[in-house]
């Protein structure tokens, strides 16, 4: 048993390396979410609006991003934005630009769905009982979409976390291209690392996104009603 | 736009194409079948496996395919069980689909009352018959629209392949683009290939979940 492959992970500082690249990923997932809440919030208002106009153009972006896989997204922003408008963008940049370009037309595609779910009585009826525009939204309209919202945009959380595991194929360091580098360094010495580099990184994952789904799921059951 | 090197370029895209369609199609139809029987598994609550289940679909909800087909294709062959990159593709989609396919078919089977199945009962109807007229009719309509769902993630999730050395379409817009540098042309080809595939297929389960919408009684 002088090879299990396991002792790798303890070697120097090979975990805290691991764990940082793992940071990478959440701080490029968390960053993106709070930009696409906001400018989701803002798109699923539009999207609500009678215009024919606006409702053609946001209907397109969005079937358009919903189609297409993440990474041909990454594709297009990391080799077609870049050549097209000969700017050098590095791998992180173009990540956020597409989970932000992404991540808004979901998070638009909840918030619509949110406020037109609420049944046109609750405005009458607000309005019935004397409540201004301003206090109808604040008391009556609100605080139901953001039941109906929150849960779905906390998986969201959890969707954009699992996704962003693809940067590493343009080449962004995080979780797990170090794993890679770790697996290549100790080529050698250990060759059955890579079982428990990725074990690792899958139950990385799996630690990351589990709390948030239960989260999740919890708001959506407690707030049903 | 080099129109000469698209019309030089299309078969490989095609032929990528179909090697995408085929795995996503085996991979699909395999996960709907164990999607179905994980949440069959689950409601009738039986023993030890439902537990099982109850694991297997949150670590494979929670975890992305890349990682799942990393831990497959790289590591597996550590421990001696070495596997096509065909093999792993398809295993990997049908983990994660799994999972997915099981939770559309749960919401649809949750959401049939009691009062059904104890009407079904009253009327003379055996159990299997109970569950192939009533349950089974029903709970499919309403999983339909999550159903459909999936099956458009999962083929979007099929673009992760290049990574274990499928020679998919991702895979051949990389390796055009790194060759010939024609980035323009082989992401416009790329891009329309997915439209190609999933535009239609948006479109045809929009209008079967518009027909099948009035199958739901009960409420």
């Amino acid at each position: 048993m002088q090879d299990m492959g396991i002792e790798v992970l303890f070697q120097g500082r090979n975990f805290v390396r691991l764990l940082e690249g793992l940071w990478v990923t959440v701080r490029i997932s968390v960053f993106s979410v709070i930009v696409s809440i906001l400018l989701g919030i803002i798109l699923g208002m539009i999207m609500t609006m009678k215009n024919p106009l606006l409702r053609i153009i946001t209907r397109c972006y969005l079937e358009f991003v919903r189609i297409m896989p993440q990474l041909v997204l990454l594709f297009l922003v990391y080799f077609g934005l870049t050549k097209m408008f000969r700017i050098n963008l590095s791998g992180e940049i173009s990540a956020i630009i597409v989970f932000v370009i992404w991540g808004t037309a979901e998070m638009g595609d909840l918030v619509r769905g949110a406020l037109t779910s609420i049944p046109v009585h609750q405005y009458e009826s607000g309005k019935a009982l004397g409540l201004t525009t301003v206090q109808n939204y604040c008391y009556v309209i609100i605080p139901q979409t953001i039941r109906r919202l929150l849960p779905q945009a906390i998986n969201l959380v959890t969707r954009m976390i699992k996704t962003t595991s693809l940067i590493v194929l343009i080449g962004v360091v995080e979780v797990v291209k170090v794993g890679q580098q770790i697996i290549e360094a100790s080529r050698l010495t250990s060759p059955s690392a890579a079982v428990w580099v990725y074990g690792v990184i899958f139950f990385l994952y799996f630690i990351v996104c589990y709390p948030i789904s239960i989260l999740s799921k919890r708001l959506e059951v407690k707030w049903r009603n | 736009m080099d129109f000469n090197f698209i019309r030089e370029y299309v078969p490989y895209f095609i032929a990528a194409a179909v090697l995408t369609i085929r795995i996503a199609s085996i991979g699909i139809s395999i996960s709907i079948l164990f999607g179905l029987l994980c949440s069959i598994i689950r409601y009738f609550r039986i023993p030890i496996l439902h537990r099982l289940i109850d694991i297997y679909i949150e670590l494979s909800r929670n975890t992305p395919l890349l990682i799942q087909l990393f831990f497959l294709y790289f590591g597996l062959p550590k421990l001696g069980i070495v596997l096509s990159s065909e093999t792993c593709a398809i295993t990997g989609l049908v983990f994660l689909g799994g999972s997915y396919m099981a939770e559309a078919f749960r919401s649809g089977l949750e959401a049939i009352g009691n009062s059904q199945i104890e009407a079904g009962l009253s009327l003379g109807l055996t159990k299997s018959q109970v569950i192939r007229f009533i349950v089974l009719p029903q709970a499919i309509s309403i999983s339909i629209p999550a159903f459909s769902a999936n099956v458009i993630f999962l083929i979007k999730e099929t673009s992760v392949f290049s990574a274990v050395a499928l020679i998919d379409l991702m895979n051949v817009a990389k390796d055009l683009i790194g060759l010939y540098y024609k980035t323009d042309e082989t992401l416009f080809m790329l891009v329309s290939s997915y439209l190609i595939i999933l535009l239609p297929l948006s479109i045809a389960f929009t209008l079967i979940e518009r027909r099948l919408r009035h199958a739901g009684y009960g409420n």
